[in-house]
């Protein structure tokens, strides 16, 4: 094989990924990817010298494996074209956009080569974002709906177009980028570890835990660090209180996108002593501040675990009671059923990732395929459900929510008050000289996969930041095709991707 | 229909009866105390804070920069102190401003609110929620004011879907260059005369992207802010309290 193998949270010298020629970068993606138990996690171009690399990172979720790659282009060599290999593979779709966007090497056959973000660092200086390409269809018997960039709710900012005959939607485009903040190359350009920490719980506030929980693992993976048993359960635990709170407001917000007051107000009130508690323990509702490199300044101590277990020992059967009678009423499943689906074949050519690859019929979740704290010693079966509609979608976070608390109660019966983890040091770390180091995490909404590189005097160089609604926007474009566009709404918030994230 | 009745009897009531007396845990990082003494870490904190929000000479903290990530406390607990004290909005960006020994609460400085402001929306305010580059942080904690427990729709005081519909905008995140123009077009719709106010870090300062080239702040510049409301994010008992304020409302 001309790959390395190696696994999640593992720093690898760039010297020892395979440099291949195009055609056999070309035919090693794609004959790995041919088979579903592969799917992408990144897939980027960074400048080495005068030369853009490519790197690929292709996990095998069955033997716990990610694939390196890389192949090398001139910088000078300017709209250089290479054959695209999301004509074989349209997973890679999103990938090849961004590199098309950020080094300008054309993909000749990509079926749908339009600018992915209009980042203040891109190639083509002169693009701007007022003049994105929609697609048109044009016949006197469609008519189109523009939304955005400034939705109606209290949301971030996404362009969608829908194309339409009457009230159904034949094609909706998604236009996004209006979010972007030049996050990844601030975590090379700021020079201390703390500041690119803040950083880290900025990419997305919705997943503050999800993500800072990423960077914190590829940085001590990068510097050698190992950390005490007794924080990979706490950070565990805050991973899952986040996918608990979070998944708790999406179902509030379902109930209301379909006019069940009842269970939007319930099911947002039950979100609150999640998120209350989280407080308590970090002083932020959110978590920021919680995830430090090495340490932590809040231990998980005997107070704070009997709070917890009081926490979630009074909003269980709370939880119970109203998801069963949310569940069974037949004017919401009227509105769940059969909307928004996504067909595991779609999920699977998409290479959809998290809740939504799960609720279409694809077991697929890091937690399981490439395990990183508390999850190697505990093993997670995650749930799956066939149908991909907008009530399996539901039912996947109800599920999700019980099984986390199942999860939480676990690790905390382990948890006692001797060897608590060291206070975080607000100190430098060492880091690799020229290697290249990743984590995966599974967020609530699906896998982050955080990428660093360094230099010769070990200084991070590039860093590459991958959340899961990048690979799943398209899914969602996907799911509305066919309906009433007055499906829309729910439909997006059974998805509930983010727009920070994916803009960076 | 007995089941949702006994649903509804175990839900209860929810609402936080004073929003402007309710307390927050003692480790919410709130309004800050910073000891007159002089410790001999100044400098040292001034270098570790992240958004430099610490200025020296004399030393103080730039609320309007904090991203509230509490290490200064941590490397010094005796120089500064995070109290719970959640009521930081202002009106006055200087008072933002944290000297040492300032012990005082944060307050709004009612010669600066404008006369229309009170005039008109003391008892109904609509506000048009625009997330130029948020984290979605700000934003789920806005609307986190309008659900069951904060409840700020009992003042009036709500957030609609149109600009054409709203009294003024809350901007958060640090304003991206891609959002610039879409947020002039939001707020020339809206009908004069209007508010602008900032929520959170991110949209008062830069926050941790403060230096990012891929902003375009000049819109702030251009117009007068009628409130600052610090916090990462902000906590909806800020927001409230600090709009209550603002209006010069007598609560219940």
């Amino acid at each position: 094989m001309k790959t390395i193998a190696v696994h999640n949270n593992e720093t690898i010298h760039l010297e020892k990924i395979p440099i291949l020629s195009y055609d056999e970068f070309f035919t090693l993606v794609s004959s790995l990817m041919a088979s579903s138990l592969y799917h992408c996690v990144n897939y980027f171009a960074y400048p080495e010298g005068d030369l853009w690399r490519l790197i690929g990172m292709i996990a095998n979720d069955e033997t716990h494996q990610i694939h390196l790659l890389s192949h090398t282009v001139s910088r000078e060599e300017k709209h250089k074209r290479l054959p695209s290999l999301t004509a074989k593979h349209y997973a890679l779709h999103v990938f090849e956009r961004e590199i098309t966007e950020t080094t300008g090497i054309h993909f000749e056959g990509h079926p749908w080569a339009k600018p992915l973000r209009y980042a203040h660092n891109q190639f083509d200086l002169n693009s701007t974002i007022a003049q994105y390409p929609f697609y048109k269809i044009d016949s006197p018997q469609l008519h189109h709906v523009g939304v955005g960039p400034i939705h109606a709710g209290i949301i971030e900012p996404g362009y969608f177009r829908f194309i339409c005959k009457g009230e159904k939607v034949l094609h909706l485009e998604i236009q996004l980028g209006w979010q972007h903040r030049g996050v990844e190359p601030l975590f090379v350009n700021k020079k201390t570890l703390l500041q690119k920490n803040i950083l880290a719980e900025s990419i997305a506030g919705d997943t503050a835990i999800g993500h800072t929980l990423a960077f914190v693992k590829m940085m001590e993976a990068m510097g050698g660090i190992e950390i005490p048993r007794r924080l990979s359960i706490e950070r565990t635990i805050a991973l899952e209180l986040e996918r608990i709170a979070i998944h708790l407001g999406d179902l509030s917000a379902l109930c209301a996108d379909v006019g069940y007051q009842l269970g939007s107000a319930v099911f947002g009130v039950l979100r609150t002593p999640v998120i209350n508690f989280t407080q308590l323990w970090c002083g932020n509702r959110l978590g920021k501040g919680l995830l430090r490199v090495a340490g932590s300044h809040y231990p998980l101590n005997l107070s704070l675990k009997a709070v917890l277990i009081q926490t979630l020992d009074e909003l269980e059967p709370q939880f119970k009671r109203i998801a069963k009678h949310t569940f069974k009423s037949t004017s919401i499943l009227e509105r769940w059923e059969h909307l928004g689906r996504l067909s595991v074949k779609q999920a699977e050519l998409l290479g959809v990732v998290g809740m939504a690859a799960r609720s279409s019929g694809i077991r697929r979740d890091i937690r399981l395929s490439h395990p990183f704290e508390a999850f190697k010693e505990f093993p997670y079966e995650p749930v799956v459900f066939k149908l991909g509609d907008i009530y399996s979608r539901a039912l996947l976070r109800r599920r999700e929510i019980e099984k986390s608390m199942e999860f939480i109660k676990k690790l905390m019966a382990i948890l006692d008050e001797s060897d608590l983890p060291a206070p975080y040091a607000q100190e430098q770390i060492k880091l690799a000289p020229e290697s290249l180091a990743f984590s995966l995490t599974e967020g609530w909404r699906g896998e982050i996969c955080h990428c660093g590189i360094t230099d010769k005097q070990g200084q991070l160089i590039y860093y590459k930041i991958k959340d899961p609604s990048l690979h799943n926007w398209m899914a969602l474009s996907v799911a509305v095709r066919n309906q009433e566009i007055s499906d829309f709404p729910v439909c997006n918030k059974s998805f509930n991707l983010s727009y920070c994230g994916h803009d960076l | 229909m007995f089941k949702q009745i006994e649903i509804l009897k175990n839900h209860g009531r929810q609402y936080i009866p004073d929003v402007t007396q309710a307390q927050l845990p003692d480790i919410f990082r709130g309004r800050p105390e910073i000891n007159p003494q002089k410790t001999g870490n100044e400098e040292k904190l001034a270098r570790l804070c992240p958004t430099g929000a610490i200025l020296l000479n004399p030393f103080r903290l730039d609320l309007g920069k904090c991203t509230f990530c509490g290490e200064c406390a941590f490397a010094d607990p005796q120089k500064v102190r995070f109290t719970n004290d959640y009521k930081i909005a202002t009106n006055d960006r200087q008072k933002l401003m944290i000297a040492e020994g300032e012990k005082s609460p944060i307050e709004i400085d009612s010669v600066l609110v404008r006369k229309e402001i009170t005039k008109y929306f003391k008892n109904s305010l609509k506000l048009r929620q625009i997330s130029a580059g948020g984290d979605n942080s700000c934003e789920w904690e806005l609307a986190a004011c309008g659900n069951a427990n904060f409840d700020m729709g009992r003042f009036g005081i709500e957030f609609v879907a149109s600009p054409r519909h709203a009294d003024g905008i809350v901007i958060t995140g640090p304003v991206t260059e891609n959002m610039a123009e879409a947020l002039k077009i939001c707020y020339d719709a809206v009908p004069a005369p209007k508010l602008v106010i900032l929520c959170g870090v991110d949209a008062i300062s830069g926050g941790i992207f403060a230096d990012s080239p891929a902003l375009k702040r000049n819109f702030l510049e251009q117009y007068p802010i009628d409130l600052y409301v610090p916090g990462n994010p902000v906590h909806p008992l800020t927001f409230i309290n600090g709009v209550l304020s603002l209006l010069k409302r007598k609560f219940i």
